[in-house]
């Protein structure tokens, strides 16, 4: 017999889409209607398998290419101007940082802005790295090649662990520059979509997790062990939130 | 050409395109097919690319997806206005039902989803694959495809509901 929650409520609360008090109101229902519990096992179920099945198909490099290529044509006689704006930018973005540090010390790290802001400036890298174009980096799912390759330049020793086996594929690694400091950078794959964790050194103590969006991506950032990590993807933050607790059971 | 577009270029570089995969993708289970998809992503990418101009900030893939899904429905009344015009039901899913001899063929669950996800009628796929395989919240799906909160509660559930019969409904649909 179908229940008059199922509609509705039951798809937000599965979804983590419903606020604390009518998600409350679902948890006292779903007390005594066995037809919605039945249903939220069969939502995980579908979900799993859609998960498990990696249906979702990223373009083809061509695809990429062929449009980047039109867009060119179109702005083809700017090209020594723009060289200019995005070395404009980048010393407009070094003063920023600048202006960002000295400010951070009068406030001292840690506190809320200092994260967010931080989390802004790394979604940022994770764009710059789905650009298309050189990077240097190490394309490897070997957990000992990669960290053979990051500890020298990262300049620590870097958990590299692949998680293939939950979902989570280690691609290889890179080292960005967030802040005028080494960042290691472990990529991983979730369903077609890359997840880039950052990782660099800390003396603050263990966080729990901080969330939040930025520009359609989703970041989450915490501490453990002396490090600061930070993942941020373009899929759900329930994946992030799950790769999230394979590093810390592993670290 | 000035230099307010190339720095729009610019721009449009950093909003837009690392959100291809999410076109793409968007536009092949709404068209169920990987060529068409390519052409029409592309086309949606341009078209976005000149209308760039609209967008005031706030969150570049929604905005995006939106105009992929519009091109993708135009594409589809041009090209196979059939498939807007039917809604799901049992005849349609007999029809586009894998026979005995295909399922065979389709030896692994990714196929059988596959095909099950393109039974549902677009509406309904495309609501499933943004939430499922893109990972949008309900305002996302929202803003993207131009109908209120409680409406995408309900027609993702009608949508995973339309999916899990499909699934059981094939021979070898039940999980092992």
């Amino acid at each position: 017999m179908k229940c008059d929650f199922a509609d509705s409520l039951l798809q937000g609360y599965f979804d983590g889409e419903l606020s604390g008090r009518r998600a409350a109101e679902f948890e006292r229902h779903l007390r005594h209607c066995d037809h919605c519990a039945t249903e939220l096992v069969d939502l995980d179920l579908l979900h799993d398998r859609l998960q498990l099945a990696q249906l979702y198909e990223p373009a083809a490099a061509s695809l990429r290419r062929k449009i980047t290529a039109r867009l060119h044509p179109i702005a083809a006689t700017t090209a020594a101007s723009q060289a200019r704006v995005w070395h404009w930018l980048a010393a407009a973005a070094a003063l920023l940082l600048v202006a960002i540090l000295l400010g951070r010390v009068g406030h001292g790290p840690g506190g809320d802005d200092y994260q967010a802001e931080l989390a802004g400036e790394i979604v940022d890298a994770h764009i710059r790295s789905l650009q298309p174009g050189p990077m240097t980096g190490i394309a490897s799912d070997n957990e000992r090649v990669v960290k053979g390759w990051l500890d020298g330049r990262a300049g620590f020793a870097v958990p590299v662990r692949n998680f293939a086996n939950g979902g989570f594929a280690l691609k290889g690694g890179r080292v960005d520059d967030i802040e005028g400091r080494a960042v290691a950078v472990l990529v991983y794959e979730r369903n077609g979509h890359p997840i880039n964790v950052f990782i660099w050194r800390t003396r603050e103590p263990d966080t729990s997790a901080r969330t939040g969006s930025r520009q359609g991506f989703q970041w989450v950032d915490w501490r453990k062990g002396k490090m600061e990590f930070c993942a941020v993807s373009d899929g759900s933050p329930v994946d992030l939130e799950q790769l999230r607790q394979l590093i810390n059971s592993s670290a | 050409m000035n230099d307010f577009d190339a720095e729009d270029r610019l721009r449009f570089e950093q909003l837009v395109l690392p959100h291809v995969d999410a076109a793409f993708n968007l536009a092949r289970w709404l068209l169920r097919s990987r060529a068409d998809a390519e052409d029409v992503a592309q086309e949606a990418l341009l078209r976005s690319y000149r209308f760039f101009h609209g967008f005031h900030g706030g969150d570049a893939r929604a905005w995006l997806l939106q105009i992929v899904r519009n091109t993708c429905y135009t594409w589809l009344e041009k090209n196979r206005p059939m498939e807007l015009s039917v809604e799901f039901d049992e005849e349609l899913h007999l029809q586009t039902c894998p026979t005995p001899e295909t399922i065979t063929i389709a030896a692994d669950d990714r196929e059988r989803l596959t095909r099950a996800l393109e039974t549902l009628p677009p509406r309904f796929r495309e609501i499933v694959v943004l939430r499922e395989l893109e990972g949008c919240s309900y305002k996302e799906i929202a803003a993207i495809t131009a109908i209120p909160i409680g409406t995408v509660m309900s027609s993702l559930s009608r949508a995973r509901r339309q999916l899990q019969s499909a699934l059981v409904n094939s021979p070898q649909g039940a999980r092992p």
